[in-house]
């Protein structure tokens, strides 16, 4: 079939052609970079920012977990990026669950416009929250960051469970019905289990996108509360210290391991 | 095969039941009324869009009834919940839990009705073994085939005793080979568990070997109830002669006084006319092989029916001959002929067509319908 219709194909061989073989290599390249330089920096044993450093160490690590300071602000981040998740589940839930249950004019729309937060550029969202929060007196406030931090992980948990919402077979709930069992229990004992992976990587998602969210941490800080990015950025504006490559490699880390999470869980139950 | 009559309160009696859908105009399934006994196969038979599926819905309670009542072992359960019916449905898609074992499928209705642990394993091992599936109890659904998959979907409609087992085509997933073997299958569990089953196809072979009873549904109506071998032989209307089976049809107008069907210049005899047939426009159904064909129109034996015809071809279909014919008033028909004697036309020769009038059905086209072309006959696929 490959020989047929080669032309619609990228290569010959219906394997990529080499152009699109190098945009990906060079796009995989890019997005990879900036951890490939910042994680040697962190463990440098160098005074200041040094790429590729001249001597190990791990004084960075030690500064970081040393400081009050940094530990205060990981503290909060991890505070608000596990409320933020749970406020983003049971919400995106709810709706996904709307969502895809109910038929009316407009649903497209509405879907649309639950990926609207994805979209808008995050200084107009920031410059919002912050208007209408002088009004509520809401920033500077854990419930404040909570707030606009759910808003803009709402879209990722209805995507996310809207995914595997999409893929359950109604009948089953008819099916267990007819077994005798009522609908709590099919809620229970069916929908929740084929449901759970897509929920658990919706919480993931909220979680890591509260937790890199800088532009409007940065509007609703105060002295008094600052998240693991801002206290990244204040301190790179005001001096040039390498804890926050130590700082930036913890959290690619838990990033890429709370997003690796639902994966892993996944596969464990299709092997099971 | 002969279903348990003798307790009458025990059995699904259905009663002047409709349906019509919200936003539509005609009923899906139109003043049904229809008795099942307690034990019976029964098979509900028709093309697609009669309304079986609604009515069986309407049965296990997916679907509201617009009109009527449903008794099940003389309880209304019209307006029941289906988790309160007691019935086991088994769907054409199976509809197994994919994240739970075979046995924990099977398990399923049992916990739901708070049996001891004990008693659950051991009734689960038992109807596992019911259904051949013993070795792959604790399997997950998603890696059985298409085949096992309906077999515990079957195991785990059935293990709780309901008052009745619905299947909607239970067998439309699956391939031909497959398709016969469950068939046997079904049949064995149904003379094994002296269960009411409920059955629904639009295939026509399935229907006559499975079924005790057969209703047959057309445009949300049943057109016909009777056994099998009632309906191929004695169908009733125009449209159960024509679903089940091939058939050969002559139009003409009854004369009961005479006991013939008038059929322009021709008189068919016709025993035992139904007087509310008299002077109504009726049609003779003949299937293929009760016609005789004979060379000599002095051949043929007096009581029988006669016509004359055109042999339009002859198909050799390994153990008979299938003869295509034409008759003067220009209609076209079907006759078999046994490969062992010889034939008595070739394509294009006159030919004479006797049968006795025993083995035909006088039956009408129903209300207004126009009669189709006669002898067409409905694929088991269709
Ligand atoms: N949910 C519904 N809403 C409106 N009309 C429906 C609905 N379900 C079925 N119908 C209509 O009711 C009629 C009977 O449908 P039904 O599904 O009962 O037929 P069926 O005999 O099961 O056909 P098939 O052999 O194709 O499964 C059809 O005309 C169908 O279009
Ligand atoms: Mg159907």
């Amino acid at each position: 079939m490959s020989d047929t219709s080669g032309g619609r194909q990228g290569g010959r061989d219906g394997g990529l052609g080499w152009g699109l073989r190098t945009a990906v290599a060079l796009t995989v390249l890019l997005l990879i970079t900036p951890t490939v330089v910042v994680i040697p920096m962190s463990f440098s044993g160098a005074d200041t920012f040094q790429f590729p450093p001249e001597s190990w160490s791990l004084r960075w690590y030690r500064s970081f977990f040393g400081s009050e300071k940094w530990m205060y602000a990981l503290l909060t981040s991890v505070q608000i990026g596990l409320l933020v998740a749970a406020c983003a589940t049971v919400l995106g839930v709810a709706v996904a669950l709307g969502l895809n249950r109910s038929r009316f004019r407009g649903l497209g729309a509405v879907r649309t416009l639950m990926t609207a937060p994805m979209i808008m550029p995050g200084i107009v969202v920031a410059v919002a929250v912050y208007g209408v929060f002088i009004r509520w007196q809401l920033n500077g406030t854990a419930v404040g960051f909570v707030i606009a931090h759910t808003v803009l992980a709402l879209p990722f948990v209805v995507t996310a469970v809207s995914t595997s919402l999409a893929g359950y077979d109604r009948t089953m709930d008819v099916a267990a019905a007819t077994l005798g069992a009522t609908a709590w229990t099919t809620f229970v004992r069916i929908t929740v289990p084929l449901v759970a992976p897509g929920v658990l990587s919706g919480f993931a998602f909220a979680f890591v996108t509260s937790l890199d969210e800088v532009v409007v941490a940065l509007f609703l800080q105060t002295p008094d509360i600052q998240t693991l990015p801002v206290q990244m950025y204040n301190s790179i504006t005001l001096e040039i210290d390498p804890t926050i490559a130590a700082a930036s490699s913890l959290m690619v880390t838990a990033t890429t391991l709370v997003l690796l999470v639902p994966q892993f869980v996944r596969r464990e139950r299709r092997t099971r | 095969m002969n279903p348990t009559v003798n307790d009458s309160s025990r059995g699904i009696r259905i009663k002047g039941v409709s349906k019509v859908y919200s936003g539509t105009a005609r009923p899906a399934v139109d003043a049904v009324s229809l008795d099942i006994a307690h034990g019976e196969f029964m098979t509900f038979l028709g093309p697609s869009g009669s309304g079986k599926t609604t009515m069986l819905s309407m049965l296990a309670g997916f679907v509201s009834v617009s009109a009527g009542s449903i008794e099940i072992d003389g309880r209304d359960v019209s307006r029941l919940k289906p988790h309160k019916r007691d019935l086991g449905v088994v769907f054409q898609q199976y509809a197994l839990f994919p994240h739970l074992s075979v046995a924990r499928n099977v398990a399923f209705p049992l916990q739901q009705r708070r049996m001891r642990k004990a008693d659950i394993a051991a009734k689960v091992a038992e109807t596992l073994e019911l259904v051949h599936l013993g070795p792959y109890a604790d399997r997950l659904p998603g890696h059985l085939s298409g085949g096992q998959q309906q077999r515990v979907a079957l195991a785990r409609a059935v293990v709780y005793q309901p008052r009745a087992l619905l299947m909607d085509e239970p067998l439309g997933a699956l391939d031909k080979r497959l398709r016969d073997r469950l068939q046997r299958e079904i049949a064995r569990m149904h003379r094994e568990l002296g269960m009411t089953f409920i059955f629904v196809t639009h295939d026509q072979h399935e229907a006559l070997t499975l079924s005790d009873r057969i209703a047959v549904f057309n445009e949300g109506r049943i057109e016909q109830v009777g056994a099998p071998a009632e309906l191929y032989e004695r169908p009733e209307t125009l449209f159960v002669a024509q679903f089940l089976g091939e058939s050969n049809g002559f139009r003409g107008t009854v004369d009961k006084a005479a006991g013939v069907l008038r059929c322009g210049a021709h008189a068919l005899r016709a025993p035992r006319l139904d007087p509310r047939l008299d002077r109504a426009e009726g049609v003779a159904v003949v299937r293929p092989e009760r016609l005789s064909l004979h060379g000599d129109a002095a051949d043929v034996a007096s009581g029988r029916n006669r016509l004359g015809a055109t042999v339009t071809e002859v198909v050799y279909v390994g153990d008979r001959h299938q003869v295509g014919l034409r008759f003067a008033d220009g209609t076209t028909g079907t006759a078999t002929h046994p490969v062992g004697s010889p034939l008595p036309a070739m394509p294009g020769e006159c030919v004479t067509v006797s049968w006795d009038p025993e083995h035909q059905s006088i039956v009408t086209g129903g209300a207004g319908a126009p009669v189709p072309p006669v002898a067409a006959e409905i694929p088991a696929d269709a």
